[in-house]
């Protein structure tokens, strides 16, 4: 990989760190209500994975820890953060929130907050891919938790039974909210768990960019070739809490300490300024111009964007330019 | 014109909606090789292929999911959900997903996805084959819900579900299926909305949708006999709900029954008879009626069975009621 481009990747993770750091100020602010839940920790895996895949023409669809995964894909940061805003400007005109990203745009098909619910829906995304006859493929970052729902039994099947060109991304961080996996989870290593579907599967560290992306284009390259779906598993750990409203208090300093050593953006600037690819001033004026930026571009969007009108509550619950030929309404004669 | 069963109707409106579009795909259990379990795709997988009449596993949500998230980048499948018992399973994916899909991405993205079920009780099914969930759908924002009661709307409703943008749920009824009905040779499109006076009367207004249009019509030819024109209305849609033609018609008689196989608490009648309440309670010159199931699980024993669920003695007696003859 040419220096440019590691440089790009170190940023794009200082990025998303810092964007989630602001969504962290901003709720506590009370400019972002509902639930927020923050992805700092796991950047390596979305920016890795993505940048093996092809962003804006693959599809791709998560839970509700959606922000990264809908910027990395190309959707507009100051739209995501409107979106957070609850803003007419949003991702989702302000009806979806941070939970509920969506930009068909780069085909980010959205962050979605029932556990396990995106399975299916990655595989018909891929099933559509299949049956258009296109070089897409569908990617489905999930939390190790959601492994646990019905969805993924019945869809590791049916997306190994059909060979959809779906990958499966476990980013496992070990924790569904307070219950670590070793309570939750016969079987620790989520990646053996498809082994019952016939299905290719590995895992790796998920804090180090240089192992993802390896290991990320294999999974890809595999998938687009028409050979079926992979799941591929990441170890990794989020730094906060797993919502705003979460203390920790199931975790200890020293698990906490441990895993920051391993802290994904640490570990690559690291690498990167030891070949001589980057100088700790460069990264401090990155990090200036990404809070310049944060300030006054994204959220200066979203604080002067506009709400949605109240008279358009109703507006996109049904087609809201239906044929009349389908739609009717039924012409009762001789009434 | 042909005389058409219901089930031949719906096998129609898939092949003509599959030649038509090679984006129109069906899914679900035991649809392809088998044909269908009322014979509803028979024949399909022969002439589209095993790429387009797809056998799924039986796992309800997760095919539905899939349904769902192909239908999001352009696809358009018709999913059948053998009976609208095992919908159960998939009521997360149908009400948190396909229905919110389009609202809670501000409109950019659509699921045009069609759900066909059977929901109905028939031949001593007994309780968990014989579920009516017809309110469950029709309380959810997001879904168009629709329920033909013959030939003639099984297929053109159909067609018009494959062409719509939203994701729309057709409920069947097991014990419709080998209805007949003449229909037109020339395809036609039955439109997804509006209620439609099926008999024309002007003392007493009797309500229904899916198989109970059936039981009204039958009260209606007892209650001419006593001298008692009855207007039957068939619902069609209960999500969009037909108000206006609900109301205009008890504007006309003043009297309104309606008549659902489903339980009687937070249904179908509980919203029509609220809906009435609302819109035209100073034309009601009595008291509405609903004529529903017992609220029991429905029984397997034959005879617990039949009095579980309305027939037509149970309309004809609720509109004798309605109007102060008994
Ligand atoms: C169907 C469902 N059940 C429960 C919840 C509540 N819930 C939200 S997140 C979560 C934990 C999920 O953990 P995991 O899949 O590992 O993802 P992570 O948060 O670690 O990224 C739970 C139980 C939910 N949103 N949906």
């Amino acid at each position: 990989m040419k220096a440019d481009d590691q440089k790009r990747l170190l940023r794009e993770m200082i990025f998303f760190r810092r964007f989630e750091d602001r969504c962290f100020e901003a709720y506590m602010e009370r400019k972002i209500g509902g639930f927020l839940h923050l992805y700092s920790g796991q950047e390596a895996v979305a920016t890795g994975v993505m940048e093996m895949a092809k962003p804006g023409h693959d599809y791709v669809i998560t839970g509700y820890r959606d922000h990264v995964h809908a910027i990395k894909s190309g959707a507009q940061p100051r739209e995501v953060m409107a979106e957070l805003y609850g803003k007419e400007t949003g991702s989702s005109r302000g009806r979806g929130g941070s939970m509920h990203i969506f930009d068909p745009t780069v085909n980010f098909m959205g962050g979605y907050a029932l556990v396990g619910q995106p399975f299916p829906l990655a595989a018909g995304l891929a099933m559509g891919c299949k049956h258009k006859g296109t070089d897409q493929i569908a990617i489905c970052f999930l939390g190790d938790g959601a492994n646990n729902q019905g969805t993924f039994h019945e869809t590791m099947n049916m997306a190994s039974v059909w060979k959809l060109p779906v990958l499966f991304v476990c980013e496992n961080n070990q924790y569904a909210i307070g219950t670590h996996i070793d309570r939750s989870t016969a079987v620790v290593d989520q990646y053996k768990r498809v082994c019952g579907y016939n299905m290719e599967a590995s895992q790796h560290d998920g804090m180090d960019i240089e192992e993802v992306m390896p290991a990320a284009k294999k999974a890809v390259d595999y998938v687009r070739s028409g050979k079926g779906p992979y799941f591929i598993e990441f170890m990794t750990y989020r730094f906060r809490g797993h919502s705003m409203s979460d203390a920790k208090g199931y975790r200890t300093k020293e698990e906490e300490a441990e895993w920051e050593k391993r802290d994904p953006i640490r570990i690559y600037s690291a690498k990167l300024r030891e070949k001589g690819v980057v100088t700790d001033d460069e990264i401090k004026s990155w990090e200036k111009e990404i809070d310049n930026e944060l300030e006054n571009d994204i959220i200066k969007f979203a604080e002067e964007s506009p709400e949605p009108r109240v008279e358009d509550l109703n507006k996109y619950v049904l087609d809201d330019n239906p044929d009349p030929r389908w739609i009717g309404p039924l012409v009762n004669e001789g009434v | 014109m042909a005389e058409t069963a219901y089930w031949e109707a719906i096998r129609r409106a898939h092949d003509e909606e599959m030649a038509n579009d090679k984006m129109v795909i069906a899914m679900g259990e035991d649809i392809g090789v088998a044909g269908g379990t009322y014979k509803a795709t028979l024949g399909l997988f022969d002439k589209y292929g095993a790429e387009r009449v797809i056998d799924t596993p039986i796992s309800e949500n997760s095919y539905t999911g899939i349904g769902i998230g192909a239908s999001m980048v352009g696809v358009r499948p018709i999913v059948e959900i053998m009976s609208i018992n095992f919908a159960l399973l998939a009521l997360d994916t149908i009400i948190n997903a396909a229905a919110k899909i389009r609202y809670m991405s501000g409109g950019r993205v659509q699921c045009p996805l069609v759900i066909r079920t059977p929901g109905g009780t028939a031949h001593q099914l007994a309780a968990q084959h014989s579920a009516r969930l017809a309110r469950m759908f029709m309380s959810t924002a997001g879904l168009r819900v629709v329920t033909p009661r013959g030939p003639l709307d099984a297929y053109g409703m159909l067609k018009s579900a494959v062409r719509c943008n939203d994701p729309v749920v057709i409920i069947e009824h097991e014990r419709m299926y080998n209805m007949k009905e003449d229909i037109p040779d020339e395809e036609f499109f039955r439109p997804l909305e509006g209620a439609e006076i099926v008999r024309h009367g002007t003392d007493i207004t009797l309500i229904g949708y899916n198989y109970n249009v059936h039981l009204c019509l039958g009260a209606a030819e007892k209650l001419a006999k006593d001298g008692i024109s009855a207007e039957v209305l068939d619902l069609r849609s209960l999500k969009p709900l037909d108000r206006e033609a609900i109301r205009r018609s008890v504007e006309k008689t003043h009297h309104v029954v309606i008549a659902e196989e489903d339980e009687a608490p937070v249904g179908v009648g509980a919203e029509i008879i609220a809906t009435v309440t609302e819109d035209c309670f100073y034309a009601l010159d009595a008291q509405p009626i609903r004529v529903h199931a017992a609220d029991v699980p429905v029984p397997y024993n034959a005879k617990l069975e039949k009095e579980a669920i309305p027939d037509v003695e149970d309309v004809y007696q609720g509109a004798l009621k309605c109007l102060g003859r008994i």
